[in-house]
């Protein structure tokens, strides 16, 4: 089926037009229209303008006017990615009937791209949340199992890349959130390295770690969105000026005599010893193809879990700060501004936010800033450092994205810290700002498992090269979920 | 260390939240959990370790003093609650 391809599948079809922009976009609509009422991916979809954007690039298709990559292919972006004239929620009540009057800097970067803009996805509200149950919209099913959650934040991104709702998608990354909802879903998601990709535009969680990222159906695609992504902006002010390569120049099904190391520490309490076999047996595959795998340490992995989430709750504090029903957003009725400012955040915001900005406020207060905001930006050193010495060994290093496959609706939302604690193997690499892939890696019981390749800053490169070996000997990610109408309706919409 | 109701009640006023009773409580119970558990930062020796604020080297950034493309008035308005004259409007600041 056509919508079931990858962007570099598609991109032949449109220059051989065997398919035009505007029949591949229909088809993603129609698509959305018999999936969408019961997965839920999408808090908007714009058509009309969908539509009339891929009209323009079939008109170049027809002057035979060359096609560049990405060109007619229909995307969707996280709602928490600014785009002009087009609501932008992130999921909270709090911006329920926000419209940017700019576009992020990667919207601009897509269209300018040729990208079909298909919508709006869901997240857990301000990128705050690990399962998309937090979305003041309701929750996002994961394809595989609608009783299971997607992963989050950016779950409406990864189902819709794996319920072919759209080619690829955009997500954000602060502690595992393109990532985890990757491997949840069975797709290709990167966080690429802090700096990489302009954050311009990106509704601001924790700013020292957020970065956004392509979740794709394939190694290549992923390369392709990056290409069109990454890059200095001046608009964001720790955009870094690197020498970008072009990320396909790394797509080689070769990785003889590279040096791979697994952290143990990624392999603990709280692994589901089905997913450690699943990723056991995908080194195996890795070693049979001429890699060096051996073990490795980063002594301060534990200590990731409160460093993050004193850290990110600390910058979430001072960055929802904003929110204040003076200038955009909801406002409550009050007789004075102050009485304003406390209704309208305090019905704006829903129970996961109010609770990380407490944390996040509490961490920054005065009497408590060395013990909690100070003591974890330090031992955010030391994780950076137990990296920077894995890799004077390592090209790359490798662990299962996520200790389980997804969970239960409803299984981890009562306890916040057990939802916290899934994030274990995720939130180390934003806090050494390196980036990570996450690729299919095998099913248990049914449900996806994702590997993670962690690499060395501003190396995606090599990243993208052991994951498309892998990927190249590999079947995982040629196999979908089932959505026929028995299995849609076996859940009540 | 313990975190009581007051504690949060006193956080709750500097983050601008009006929190319901149940909230209170709520948040008491989960502040004390997570930073209960935040408490194992403690076995680590820090004395000597430089903080990072940033993972990567960050400079300070200067643009030419040069009049670019900015917001108009009638755009940076439009998502306001309430507006006038071009300016946003607020309720009364002080009751006294």
């Amino acid at each position: 089926m056509m919508i079931g391809q990858s962007v570099s599948e598609l991109h032949e079809r449109l220059v051989r037009k065997d398919v035009s922009s505007v029949e591949l976009t229909k088809a993603y609509i129609d698509r959305i229209h018999s999936v969408d009422p019961t997965l839920k991916a999408y808090l908007t979809v714009i058509e009309d303008q969908a539509i009339s954007q891929a009209a323009e690039v079939d008109r170049k298709i027809a002057n035979n006017d060359g096609l560049s990559a990405l060109e007619g292919i229909p995307m969707a972006l996280k709602d928490n990615l600014c785009t002009e004239g087009i609501r932008t929620s992130c999921a909270s009540k709090m911006l329920e009937n926000f419209i940017p009057p700019y576009n992020a800097t990667v919207t601009d970067r897509l269209r300018g791209a040729g990208t079909i803009l298909l919508g709006k996805v869901n997240m857990d509200e301000f990128a705050m949340g690990s399962s998309t149950e937090n979305s003041y919209f309701g929750k996002t099913r994961n394809p595989w199992d609608l009783g299971r959650v997607p992963g989050g934040s950016s779950g409406g991104a990864a189902v819709a890349v794996a319920a072919d709702e759209a080619a690829f998608a955009l997500g954000s990354d602060t502690g595992g959130s393109v990532r985890q909802p990757a491997a949840f879903c069975g797709v290709v998601g990167l966080k690429p390295t802090y700096g990489a990709v302009s954050r311009y535009g990106l509704i601001a969680f924790a700013s020292s770690l957020d970065q956004i990222g392509p979740l794709t159906k394939t190694v290549r695609d992923n390369a392709l969105v990056l290409n069109a992504i990454a890059g200095y902006d001046p608009r964001d002010s720790t955009s870094v000026a690197y020498d970008k390569p072009d990320y396909t120049k790394f797509l080689v099904n070769d990785i003889k005599g590279l040096k791979i190391g697994i952290p143990r520490e990624y392999y603990g309490a709280g692994i589901d010893p089905d997913v450690a076999k699943g990723i056991q047996t995908g080194i195996q595959t890795l070693i049979d193809l001429g890699a060096e795998v051996s073990e490795c340490s980063l002594p301060h992995t534990e200590y990731a879990i409160p460093a993050y989430y004193l850290i990110a709750t600390a910058e979430a504090s001072s960055n929802l700060a904003r929110y204040d029903g003076v200038r955009y957003g909801l406002r409550a009725e009050a007789e004075d501004v102050l009485g304003m400012f406390k209704k309208t955040r305090a019905e704006g915001f829903g129970q996961e936010v109010k609770r990380r900005i407490m944390l996040g406020t509490y961490a920054l207060s005065s009497g408590y800033y060395d013990a909690y905001y100070l003591k974890a930006q330090k031992v955010r050193t030391l994780i950076k450092q137990d990296f920077d010495k894995a890799f004077e060994t390592f090209d790359v290093l490798l662990s299962p994205t996520a200790p389980t496959t997804a969970f239960k609706f409803g299984e981890k939302s009562a306890d916040p810290l057990t939802m916290y604690l899934s994030d274990i193997t995720t939130v180390p690499i934003n806090l050494a700002g390196i980036p990570a892939i996450s690729v299919p890696a095998g099913f248990v019981k049914g449900m996806p498992i994702g590997m993670q390749l962690m690499g060395k800053a501003f190396d995606e490169g090599t990243l993208y090269r052991v994951a498309y070996t892998f990927e190249q000997n590999t079947q995982y990610h040629t196999l979908k979920p089932s959505l026929s109408g028995e299995v849609l309706a076996s859940v009540s919409r | 260390m313990t975190i009581s109701r007051e504690d949060v009640e006193y956080v709750a006023a500097l983050a601008r939240l009006e929190l319901t009773e149940p909230e209170i409580n709520e948040y008491t119970e989960q502040l004390n959990s997570i930073l209960g558990y935040a408490a194992m930062l403690e076995r680590l020796d820090t004395d000597n370790v430089v903080p990072t604020a940033h993972a990567v080297p960050l400079h300070n950034v200067m643009r030419g003093d040069q009049v670019g493309i900015s917001l108009n008035h009638e755009k940076a308005l439009k998502n306001a609650p309430d507006g006038e004259e071009g300016f946003f409007r607020v309720p009364r600041i002080s009751l006294t």
